[in-house]
């Protein structure tokens, strides 16, 4: 990559999620430099990631297109996939950034054709379905990846399996001996768009996530409704393959706990509000497929209060207002048991369910102080708004606990941040 | 009217919280609670309470006193402390059990024939009297809590046990006679004493 050109009045937008890709285009589309960096080898992050979002219950592929037509169509926006800022040092006007780039394997010359994906027979963990199931050691990331080229993994780099790949390619777009690369970058503005990351469920001892595999997470549960995930669009539970219809939702695991994070995750309520619509989609009227949402208080945020209500008139839901103290496992069916008291009426229950989601928190993905000094973050890790920061803005779940609407928003936002700053850089140097 | 409204205000305006938050061990946490339900459902004798942490502490912000302080519930808490571990708010439930449990005993309006209650009080007065405990005479006192009859009839019942204990070294047969106490049992009796009287006066207690 060694036509990037950075200078002080480039904007460096660091993840390419619904974030980072709001902040690019908007900057770029203004007229300004701008280099994307993200980690992943494809871009649209976590919400690429979903099956549908709400409130309006679209699919991500949707917004993904739009988004990256305009990426496509834009000369000012320089993309670096595989990529990571490991290091930022200088001021807001001045910066320079370490970035590390890690090999792909594959050239500008893919065609996305899949003949290595066919020739190679190893697979690989495939962290697109949150490690549910495998994929091919050369492999595009998922069908909305942009760029649209493959990935060697490098766990068969110096295998036959790399040969293989290598030689099916009739393209010449398979280069093994491509290396990890660093460099350095001079930039004028920095928007910091890393999003978040589920919080680890096992560290919740008493729901048993590392212990039953009836036990999931929320960001799972998305991907066995997509066709192209783990399931083929089936709610199979993992234990025994069985369509899960008596399923329970449990708010708050993770957030809003001292023992793990101390503030609200905010989206997960309405997720798990989301996530019961689907059961009618799969199930239709089945009077056996049930949801249970069981809940300290709901916090449908603001707008989204009509969308509770839809739910709440539907007659598979029913609320358990009660947060669940632990869960256990009937050996038999398979079924994990949730206990608890609930609070309207203080009633002792021992619930078996087909399939448990927990509606899981979220944590930033990456913490800043390792990469640059003097950005102020809060008691969770989420950088703040801070004149302090200088030339560093955050956007989208960076800055906190965001749904993709106010992500987008954070992102115009810091967008607009980053331009004052390199508007007074070329007024300073014009 | 102005019997009416002071009628309403005795019922509407209640003090028990801050009765609680004032007089009770670690109770200025009470009003921490948020109402999930995590300490009742983690209570291993969830089922043999009849009020839960939960209900207890929804209890105090209700102003129901009487009801609380006569519970046996905060007796029957073995300390296990599963419910503190999980409390999202880190409240410390074990200990304003205990501290309710003990608040309420001193007000003299604890249930009187508890057991885990007598058996405290058993405690206090055993290991106060030399500063250790003397175990031979604390679990002969025990047994013979409920009358002769019984006690014999338990004494007899844990004979094995005892025999037990005595070979393996783990009682001390002449514990009847004679107690290891601690040197200066003055100066212990002295500092429980000072103690007792400056929690009376913060308490207002007799």
């Amino acid at each position: 990559m060694t036509d990037i050109v950075a200078t002080n009045e480039t904007i460096l937008v660091v993840g390419g999620g619904i974030s980072g890709m709001t902040a690019a285009i908007e900057a770029a589309e203004c007229g300004k430099d701008v280099i994307l960096v993200e980690k992943a080898p494809s871009l649209g992050g976590r919400v690429s990631q979903l099956y549908k979002y709400f409130p309006k219950l679209c699919f991500p592929t949707c917004g993904l297109e739009i988004n990256q037509r305009r990426m496509k169509a834009n000369k000012n926006l320089h993309i670096l996939t595989l990529s990571e800022v490991t290091n930022i040092a200088g001021d807001s006007g001045n910066f320079t950034a370490t970035v590390k780039t890690a090999p792909r394997y594959v050239n500008e010359n893919c065609t996305a054709c899949g003949a290595c994906g066919d020739a190679v027979t190893a697979e690989v963990d495939n962290p697109f379905n949150y490690n549910l199931d495998k994929i091919k050691a050369a492999y595009l990331p998922h069908n909305m990846a942009h760029p649209q080229r493959y990935v060697i993994d490098p766990s068969i780099i110096g295998t036959d399996e790399a040969e293989k790949a290598k030689t099916a390619c009739k393209y010449d777009a398979i280069d093994l001996d491509m290396q990890e690369t660093t460099m350095d970058l001079n930039v004028g503005a920095i928007v910091w768009a890393t999003g978040w990351k589920p919080y680890d469920a096992a560290k919740i001892q008493p729901y048993g996530y590392d212990r039953f595999d009836n036990v999931i997470t929320s960001v799972e549960f998305e991907r066995m409704m997509d066709a192209f995930g783990p399931t083929g669009g089936k709610l199979l539970r993992p234990s025994d393959g069985k369509e899960a219809k008596n399923i329970a939702f449990i708010q708050c695991a993770g957030s809003r706990d001292r023992n793990h994070l101390t503030h609200c995750s905010r989206i997960c309520c309405m997720a798990s509000l989301k996530q019961t619509t689907y059961l009618t989609e799969q199930y239709g009227d089945d009077e056996e497929a049930k949801a249970s949402i069981y809940y300290i208080d709901i916090r449908a945020i603001d707008r989204f209060e009509d969308f509770y209500q839809k739910v709440q008139d539907d007659p598979k839901v029913s609320f358990i207002k009660s947060k669940v103290a632990n869960i256990t496992l009937d050996e038999e069916s398979g079924n994990p048991v949730l206990h608890g008291v609930d609070t309207e009426g203080y009633h002792r229950y021992s619930n078996p369910h087909d399939l448990v989601v927990l509606a899981i928190g979220m944590t930033p993905n990456v913490d800043i102080s390792e990469i640059a000094s003097g950005v102020s973050t809060d008691s969770s890790g989420f950088i703040q708004v801070n004149v302090d920061n200088g030339g560093i803005f955050a956007a989208g779940c960076a800055s906190n606990a965001l749904d993709v609407n106010r992500s987008v928003q954070s992102a115009t936002a810091a967008t607009l941040h980053s331009i004052q700053v390199v508007n007074k850089v070329s007024a300073a140097e014009a | 009217m102005r019997d009416k409204n002071a009628e309403t205000m005795q019922k509407y305006h209640n003090d028990f919280l801050r009765e609680v938050e004032a007089n009770v061990e670690e109770g200025d946490w009470v009003h921490m609670c948020m109402q999930c339900g995590v300490c009742a459902g983690s209570c291993p004798l969830g089922d043999a309470w009849e009020h839960s942490p939960q209900k207890i502490f929804m209890m105090i912000r209700a102003g129901k006193r009487e009801e609380v302080l006569t519970s046996d519930s905060m007796w029957m808490c073995t300390s296990c402390y599963n419910c503190i571990v999980r409390c999202p708010r880190e409240l410390p439930i074990t200990h304003i059990m205990h501290g309710l449990a003990n608040y309420a005993h001193r007000l003299g309006i604890a249930p009187k024939m508890n057991p885990t209650r007598r058996f405290a009080k058993l405690f206090w007065n055993n290991i106060v009297k030399t500063g250790r405990v003397n175990e031979l005479k604390l679990s002969i006192s025990l047994y013979f809590m409920d009358g002769f009859t019984n006690g014999v009839k338990t004494s007899l019942e844990m004979t094995g046990m005892g025999l037990g204990m005595l070979k393996t070294g783990r009682l001390d047969a002449m514990g009847l006679l004679r107690s290891h106490g601690i040197k200066d049992k003055s100066g212990l009796h002295k500092a429980l004493k000072k103690a007792r009287e400056i929690e009376d006066a913060r308490k207002g207690l007799s």
